[in-house]
């Protein structure tokens, strides 16, 4: 089953690791989910800085920036990441960022711009409808 | 009718593959090997404990998983646990340390002190330490990417502090190349990791004998994904590959292979996991005594740290992880674990507060005062299910050895990424078995309720400890002699271009004060970085 775009073309999504975290397990088991549900996924690997995951979603022209943070530090590196994308660009892309994100952190990460947020625990058929449903 | 005849009943099969029959009987252990390899304990081939009285002589060590923020904040939480009867330390360090950065790079802003404690120089372990017995509370450092750094700058400490290495005991996780399929705080590419691994090996053999410088971590594979056989079969596999690492050099089996030791993970089914162990510690003496000419018992003892298993913890409903906490600790009793350390029921969430790490202590200290786990000797053994599911899984294990091995062996299959490709799939499907219902989770997938968001009390991250360990790097470093850094970082270099065991350098470099980062720096600029191969 693939999953086009109003121009025909299958949706691409970047699925990046932020920050020196290491736990990969949530991230790659995401990334086979996307490519069962149809996305063409970049799975960016490990140590992403907010440069190398702006860079990447802009020469792999993604419809979606997914980052996988389950390390705690999810808040200072959205905030570094947010003008970086700003300033490629990529504005109209769907943010998404999923792992260890308390209740209390989720406001804030709306306000930087990830519109999707999946907690631990969350299902990879609720992320597939959230990107079906939100990309443009 | 027979209940072993039914054929209404839908076959049941474990998570490592084992069809599990609704009764059993002695049949079944004669049909799955014979009781040959149960033994008695404290002798070839250990399957039943590794010293003859086990619990009955001495309880296993407490060792709960700690460190946050500074070594100030870390030596108040040691000092707490060790209050409450805690035996043991096992020391979490913050990600910046864990691959070599010190904490004012760059890189590691935002990350300071975050996951454990932050460590620069040999003076934040002087205060990490300070008022510690190092005769009786034994440490256990759980590094890897940075093991052979921070290894040197425990013996320097403890040198500093007037004991003697020849006698200190404590263990250093140093386990690289579980880092490359799960965890991942791996630094350089796999030959110089596992080279560096080989100089702890060899050091410590030589000038520390009864420091265990490596901890294989079937852990964190099964972590990532990997059945509980996989999680034995690849740890074995990875620890043949440090044993021949520290052949290599030279030493001879039984002159290492007594301070090599395990972590291994606890969640799942209880029998499994029992059997799992009582198969691997059989399976363990076999190999070091068959394929490595081992002689000495000690060279052939799974010696192991378990208890832990965030995996199955759960966010939902959390007052249940103190729950599976105790079942975990029963499961590692049980199994006959040297040392114990239970994951805290706020664990799924945060670093576990005081109140969590008590319980957790309390946990332990029940299951050895209150319900007779000490009492007597692999309790288990003789049970038709729980022989014939040893058997078993000691048959499932070495079949999973000898397909790494045939497919080039456990170095080559992680270097190319494949052994991470192979766990990954085991976590999509569970996942996937998760979301239908058929792994069953309660709280998750089944007996939910609405709960009210927030009610685990989180480990506040604190941003000034940051920017106090920053200030404190710029102390040190103004503090220490600028000429013998300088000197010594310069031999580290030298050392590692010249291929030799890089410890006495390393320790010399520690000693004058030099950071993690300074001589990750200069260890980078020999091997380089490792680059993670994508493979799905």
């Amino acid at each position: 089953m693939s999953a086009p775009l109003e121009t025909g073309r299958r949706v691409r999504i970047v699925v990046a690791k932020p920050g020196l975290d290491g736990h990969d397990q949530g991230a790659k088991v995401v990334v086979r989910a996307l490519m069962d549900a149809g996305f063409e996924v970049i799975y960016t690997g490990l140590r992403q800085t907010p440069e190398s995951i702006a860079q990447i979603a802009l020469e792999e022209d993604v419809d979606v920036i997914a980052l996988s943070s389950m390390a705690g530090s999810h808040l200072p590196f959205c905030a570094k990441l947010k003008p970086l994308l700003e300033k490629v660009g990529l504005t109209d892309k769907l943010w998404i960022i999923g792992g260890n994100l308390p209740a209390q952190d989720q406001a804030q990460l709306r306000e930087l711009g990830f519109k999707g947020i999946f907690p631990t625990g969350s299902k990879l058929t609720d992320i597939v409808g959230y990107i079906r449903e939100n990309v443009r | 009718m027979n209940a072993r005849e039914d054929p209404a009943l839908p076959p049941l099969i474990n998570e490592s593959g084992i069809e599990i029959k609704p009764l059993y009987t002695s049949a079944d252990i004669e049909a799955s090997g014979g009781a040959a390899m149960i033994g008695l304990p404290g002798e070839y081939p250990f399957t039943r404990g590794i010293h003859p009285l086990m619990f009955r002589k001495r309880p296993w060590t407490m060792r709960q998983y700690t460190g946050f923020g500074n070594a100030s904040d870390t030596n108040q939480r040691f000092h707490y646990l060790i209050a409450n009867g805690q035996t043991g330390l096992n020391v979490a360090f913050d990600l910046p340390t864990q691959i070599g950065l010190d904490s004012d790079d760059p890189l590691a802003e935002g990350e300071v002190g975050r996951v454990g404690m932050a460590v620069d120089t040999l003076r934040d372990f002087e205060v990490a330490f300070d008022g510690i017995d190092l005769d009786r509370i034994t440490v256990s450092l759980t590094i890897n990417g940075a093991a052979a750094i921070l290894i040197a700058m425990y013996l320097a400490m403890a040198q500093k502090r007037g004991y003697d290495v020849k006698r200190l005991r404590g263990t250093a996780q140093n386990d690289i190349l579980k880092e490359f399929v799960g965890r991942g705080t791996w630094v350089f590419p796999v030959e110089p990791s596992l080279k560096l691994v080989g100089d702890t090996i060899e050091y410590c053999a030589k000038e520390a004998p009864k420091y265990t410088p490596v901890s294989v971590c079937g852990y964190h594979i099964r972590e990532s994904g990997a059945t509980p056989a996989q999680e034995i079969a690849y740890a074995f596999c990875i620890a043949r590959a440090y044993a021949d690492e520290a052949i290599k050099r030279g030493l001879g089996v039984d002159e290492f292979a007594g301070r090599l030791s395990y972590n291994f993970n606890i969640f799942g089914n209880i029998f499994e996991q029992v059997a799992k162990f009582r198969a691997a510690r059989g399976l363990w003496a076999k190999i070091m005594k068959e394929q490595y000419g081992a002689r000495d018992p000690a060279s052939m003892l799974m010696r192991m740290i378990a208890g832990g298993g965030g995996s199955g913890l759960t966010l939902e409903q959390p007052e249940l992880n103190i729950v599976r906490g105790a079942y975990y600790g029963l499961i590692s009793a049980l199994s006959g674990a040297q040392t114990m350390a239970l994951c805290c029921f706020d664990e799924a969430y945060t670093i576990p507060t005081e109140y969590a790490q008590r319980i957790s202590l309390r946990t332990m200290q029940l299951l050895i005062e209150e319900m007779g786990l000490c009492d007597t000797v692999d309790p288990l053994a003789g049970s038709y299910y729980l022989e014939t599911l040893t058997n078993q899984m000691r048959t499932k294990i070495e079949t999973i050895i000898a397909d790494v091995d045939a497919r080039g062996g456990i170095v080559k299959l992680i270097a190319e990424g494949r052994i991470q490709a192979e766990v990954s799939a085991r976590a999509y499907e569970r996942q996937q078995a998760l979301e239908a219902g058929t792994f069953r989770k309660v709280g998750v997938n089944c007996y939910r309720i609405d709960e009210e968001k927030g009610k685990v009390a989180f480990h506040p991250h604190n941003e000034d400890d940051a920017r106090a360990q920053v200030a404190a790097l710029s102390r040190a470093r103004a503090e220490r002699d600028q000429a013998s850094v300088q000197r010594t970082l310069g031999r580290v270099r030298a050392d590692a271009e010249a291929g030799v065991n890089l410890m006495p350098a390393i320790i010399e470099a520690v000693k004058a004060y030099a950071s993690v980062g300074e001589i990750t720096k200069e260890l980078v600029g020999v091997y380089g970085r490792y680059r993670e191969p994508i493979r799905f």
